[in-house]
């Protein structure tokens, strides 16, 4: 029989007030999320035999191969690594290509982690990276970076649409509400629409409650064989669809500023994979670096038309409680955001899935949609999973 | 130019360097693909519309149009504190290829999708000029 690719456990280490409790270097917070997510799987360390990830730390140094210090830290010797990094969304392609590396027998126990101690490094700000190469011709302008180059998007999808900065409020609105049902979440106060636009103004039309938090965080996921997953007593998730695409870094390169160009063709690819159409899916987990970031998104994941994510969104239609549960552990934009987010979806949608969330369990699920956005609007990766 | 230029200077390399050498100059110079007659920017060794390597430089004629702004309420770090609020505009220029820049603008609430704009030469330095635009309504 062939050999089909599961997921079996997941992880993440506990945050108060955004940062990790207790502390710790990049490393030991990514070997933390890596033991919670084996022992959440009941799978020892030493059977990881292909180790993913994708990081911002330790560059210059060691971080510039970043599986290879990870793999000598864990104390394990992979024999299949990607460090494939395509931003945020890079774990998402994470899950597919150790898909593709475990039902091919390259490999039988994937271990996919991330980590982030920016909030308590106090390293982030809105500065560019170094002007050289491609840059140079985005950074001398003084573009707030990231949140400059959603902003652009932002400002043409309202000139295109009619979008309104109060529909973008309104996903601020309701993943906030799902953060009130989430204990790990940063930010958990309830806010109205009037909160939003009245937040402080950053990189106009985008404010401050339309962007994403800066903490720390780190998760981890475990992949093995369905077979090695009985073996092992591990409930499966399945891996019904993937796909992944990306059209530019520098904002100036982007397709279509009012076009989710990546999500577009990684959604598409999932879904035909999947075999499946929009209505079997029954809950969204999708990246929400900003608010206009989620919009853009379902619209390019094909849950709305082309300039109707505005009217999808309005009336808190993805709030606990709505027709569209969207983002259930409080996003981006509201749990955490260390940086590179598109692990915690994946963490997200597995719990979902098991029926392990707690307060904010959405009912009757069978089949979760995750799509990830890295880089300013740059990438995209989707994954279809289910639990039967 | 007494004060010294603190914020972002591009690190010019061989595949940019006619761009830069002839802002210095106030021109705006783009390549063009020889084979399918297409402006591209940024410069690069293949036309990324056709991927010939048939290009050649060539000056435009510094007009377009706003395709998309925003206004940094917050800078982008804190050489740029002192010009908030400020605009980055994308600009689709008459030739076609777009380009991220400055828009100088007395009221920078002005500025809307689809403002006529002309490139103005900004020499920040002796060796560095830096093509912004104007809003022709200004």
């Amino acid at each position: 029989m062939a050999r089909e690719a599961v997921i079996v456990g997941v992880g993440d280490v506990p945050l108060k007030d955004g940062r990790v409790v207790g502390g710790g270097s990049v490393l030991q917070v990514q070997a933390r999320a890596a033991k919670a997510a084996l022992d959440d799987a009941g799978i020892p360390m030493r059977h990881v035999d292909g180790l993913l990830v994708a990081g911002l730390w330790g560059v210059p140094g060691p971080g510039q191969l970043p599986s290879v210090t990870l793999g000598e830290y864990l104390g394990i010797h992979p024999r299949f690594a990607d460090n494939t990094n395509i931003g945020g969304s890079a774990f998402e392609a994470h899950v597919a290509h150790a898909a593709m590396a475990i039902e091919k027998g390259y490999c039988d126990v994937a271990l996919i982690v991330y980590g982030s101690t920016q909030k308590s490094e106090r390293s982030r700000t809105l500065g560019g990276r170094p002007p050289i190469l491609t840059m140079q011709f985005e950074n001398v302008w003084g573009i707030p970076q990231p949140v400059g180059g959603y902003a652009l998007a932002a400002r043409r999808h309202m000139h295109e649409f009619g979008t309104t900065e109060e529909q973008l409020a309104e996903i601020a609105v309701a993943t906030r509400k799902w953060a009130s049902l989430n204990p790990a979440a940063t930010m958990r106060e309830p806010i109205a629409i009037d909160d939003v636009m009245n937040s402080t103004r950053i990189s106009d039309p985008l404010k401050l409650l339309d962007c994403c938090l800066v903490t720390d965080g780190a998760g981890a996921v475990v992949m093995t064989t369905a077979e090695n997953a009985r073996a092992h007593g591990a409930r499966a998730i399945h891996i019904r669809g993937y796909g992944e695409a990306h059209t530019h870094w520098s904002i100036g390169a982007m397709p279509d500023l009012a076009r989710l160009t990546a999500a577009e063709m990684a959604s598409r690819r999932a879904f035909e994979m999947a075999g499946i159409g929009h209505d079997a899916i029954d809950l969204v987990e999708c990246y929400d670096s900003f608010t206009i970031t989620v919009l853009m998104t379902l619209e390019a994941l094909g849950f709305c038309k082309r300039g109707e994510g505005g009217a999808f969104v309005s009336g808190q239609r993805t709030a606990p409680g709505g027709a569209f549960p969207l983002n259930t552990n409080g996003g981006g934009l509201s749990y955490c955001h260390p940086g590179m987010y598109g692990i915690f979806l994946l963490v997200e949608a597995v719990r979902q899935l098991r029926g392990e969330a707690g307060e904010r369990q959405v009912a009757d699920l069978a089949t979760a949609l995750v799509h990830g956005t890295g880089g300013t609007l740059s990438s995209g990766a989707t994954v279809i999973l289910s639990n039967n | 130019m007494s004060e010294v230029y603190e914020k972002p200077q591009p690190v010019i390399d061989p595949g940019t360097k006619p761009f830069w050498d002839a802002a210095r100059e106030h021109r705006l110079s783009i390549p063009r693909c020889r084979s399918c007659g297409k402006h591209h920017f940024y410069p690069r060794e293949l036309c990324p519309h056709c991927h010939s390597d048939d290009l050649e430089w060539t000056d435009v004629g510094g007009k377009g149009e706003v395709y998309s702004y925003t206004i940094a309420r917050k800078p982008a770090g804190p050489v740029f504190a002192a010009d908030v609020p400020y605009v980055i505009a994308m600009i689709v220029l008459d030739e076609g290829p777009r380009m991220l820049t400055n828009i100088v603008t007395e009221d920078v609430e002005k500025v809307r999708i689809g403002d006529r704009v002309t490139v103005r030469f900004d020499d920040v330095t002796p060796e560095l000029t830096l093509p912004k635009f104007t809003l022709d309504k200004d």
